[in-house]
């Protein structure tokens, strides 16, 4: 049973169109890993569902966006701020800027379950550390006191996931978690984050590039190119036979521990701006593989035995 | 407390300890004035008129022989009340206000922006006068004119704060896990914004100590018998051949007062590295 069915999101800043038809569905107990380069649109989709849209002047302007069964993109700003924090978190993307340096962390975790949840300052300091402990923080009681620029940012991004589980929502994005911290704590935080949405039975969409942290940690795995889904698989599906081009390109990219010196690949070319994205598929023109019908005609996203894509090549193999 | 501590640290600097002393005296004078003051301030000895400075009286009687030092340390009280709750009204107002519209933006901010900025192109003086030609003279009416005269600084200070503080990471966080508008103006900006507004307030406390100074002079403050400096300056005018001593320690009293407290916020303003977020207005 899905929790979170967004079909067809189309979304707007001015008169540009950044997402256009974005579809997927995340269920409970489910790691969804939505992957893209920067400009692709994750943060956006993530934006999207939270229902922040209005903060970079964005707006909705097709598709649906269903959460346990209400629709989003209709709902009034009263009821969705009573929807974040407790039914949808959002960890974002920087924790060494995500906690107010003037406010103890401790207090930080407290007021979200105090809000959410009406807690008594005493219940919710001890749920916080609680909750801390769980995120194996050491010495959470003490921590509870601290300020953020006491902390290590790995410290940091666990007070923020913290935050996030403080008031038991039921989705979580987590928009590039790690993406700040240093490589060997980002696999510790994100094995924290999987064990606590397996244990708790949480969805959690978690937006990244980093297609080592999708084989780490995600069930299924949503590819976004330049604002359109390229393809969506389970993770094992997607490494062993991408259908994409696209999503080739990516796992090609990640470097094999025997891999000899100087052979790094990249995707050669950057994602499209918005302003100009190229008509039929927006890959096109960093594809290897494209054909005529590719530059003229955009193609639809199939769903094939296992999975979906959106390519003319429908996953024949090179 | 953290604060206290601070303070402590600021007043262990050469400028700072000066300013410092200088100022617990003055607020001691207001605070104790009635046990301080070795006459009262009020009882009149016409044949004692004029005296200079001697044993008796350390700093003269004026035109009433009334003793001069019992009337600076009763000043004092006056001074420093006056600029102390109408720079406390202007704060709080400002604050609000800044904060509303610094944070919320659209109509009210350039309502807001625009009436600041009008008041903000005249000299307080003007503003102040303008007021209480329209509300009157008296110690309440000067409290509210220099409170509005003062209220555009802090307006634009909190303003400009809470517009820097408002696209914050943090305070976009607390938005994501659901904060209302309350809970992010009052636990994240405001307490983020108020340090350079607090350091405005203290030297805004000495150019309204010299505005109360100068609405008394014109006799438009307190009224008689209640001492007030710029009022006693005023009166020493009169005399300013026969007895400058009238006019001379009631100025210096200002002059000592309001330097001490500018040293003391300039001190502030260094070991608090704001001087950049001062300037943002």
């Amino acid at each position: 049973m899905a929790l979170l069915t967004v079909t067809g999101l189309g979304v707007a800043i001015g008169n540009v169109t950044p997402l256009d038809g974005i579809s997927f569905e995340a269920r409970k107990g489910e790691i969804l890993g939505l992957v893209g380069e920067s400009g692709s649109g994750k943060s956006l989709t993530a934006l999207a569902v939270m229902g922040l849209l209005g903060r970079i002047g964005g707006r909705v302007t097709t598709g649906s966006i269903l959460f346990d069964g209400q629709e989003l993109t209709i709902l009034a700003e009263p009821a969705f701020r009573r929807l974040r924090g407790k039914r949808i978190a959002l960890i974002s993307q920087n924790p060494m800027t995500s906690l107010d340096p003037i406010v103890r962390i401790g207090a930080q975790i407290d007021q979200v379950s105090r809000l959410h949840l009406g807690l008594s300052k005493p219940a919710a300091k001890a749920r916080s550390i609680d909750l801390m402990q769980q995120l194996r923080i050491p010495d959470a009681e003490t921590l509870h006191g601290a300020y953020p620029h006491q902390l290590s940012g790995g410290m940091k991004q666990r007070i923020v996931i913290a935050m996030a589980l403080a008031a038991d929502p039921d989705l979580i994005i987590a928009d590039e978690p790690t993406t700040a911290l240093d490589v060997t704590i980002q696999a510790q935080i994100i094995q924290i984050i999987v064990d606590l949405v397996r244990d708790r039975g949480l969805a959690l969409l978690l937006i990244t590039h980093d297609m080592g942290v999708v084989a780490q940690a995600c069930d299924r795995v949503v590819v976004l190119y330049a604002g359109r889904v390229a393809e969506m698989n389970t993770t094992q599906a997607i490494f062993a036979a991408p259908r994409h081009p696209y999503t080739a390109s990516l796992i090609a990219c990640i470097p094999a521990h025997d891999q000899p010196e100087g052979t790094l690949l990249g995707i050669p070319g950057t994602v499209p701006g918005v302003l100009n994205y190229p008509p039929g598929c927006r890959f096109h023109p960093r594809c290897a593989r494209a054909i005529d019908v590719c530059h003229a005609e955009v193609p639809v996203l199939q769903t094939l035995t296992a999975g979906s894509v959106a390519c003319y090549l429908q996953g024949v193999p090179a | 407390m953290s604060a206290l501590r601070f303070l402590w640290g600021v007043a262990r600097t050469p400028r700072g300890a000066v300013s410092a002393a200088v100022l617990v005296l003055v607020i001691l004078c207001a605070l104790f004035a009635p046990w301080l003051a070795p006459y009262d301030y009020a009882i009149q000895n016409l044949p004692g008129a004029n005296t200079s400075p001697n044993a008796a009286h350390w700093m003269g009687t004026d035109e009433f022989g009334r003793d001069l030092m019992s009337r600076i340390i009763h000043g004092a009280r006056t001074s420093l009340s006056v600029a102390i709750t109408a720079i406390g009204i202007s704060v709080v107002a400002g604050m609000t206000l800044g904060a509303m519209a610094g944070y919320f933006g659209g109509i009210f901010d350039r309502v807001v922006t625009a009436v600041v900025d009008l008041t903000w192109s005249f000299p307080e003086i003007l503003i102040a006068l303008l007021l209480i030609a329209i509300i009157g003279t008296g110690t309440e009416s000067i409290i509210i004119a220099i409170a509005i005269a003062y209220l555009a600084q802090f307006t634009r200070l909190t303003r400009a704060q809470v517009m820097a503080l408002r696209s914050e990471t943090y305070v976009e966080a607390t938005v994501n896990l659901g904060a209302g508008h309350a809970h992010v103006i009052f636990r994240h900006l405001l307490p983020n914004a108020i340090t350079p507004v607090i350091v405005a307030g203290m030297l805004a406390t000495g150019d309204a100590i010299i505005l109360e100074a100068t609405l008394g002079f014109f006799g438009l403050g307190a009224q008689p018998p209640t001492p007030s400096w710029g009022a006693m300056m005023s009166s020493g005018t009169a005399q300013i051949f026969i007895a400058p001593w009238i006019i001379l320690f009631p100025g210096a009293a200002i002059a000592v007062t309001v330097i001490a407290i500018n040293l003391f916020g300039d001190a502030l303003i260094d070991a608090l590295d704001i001087r950049n977020r001062l300037r943002e207005v």
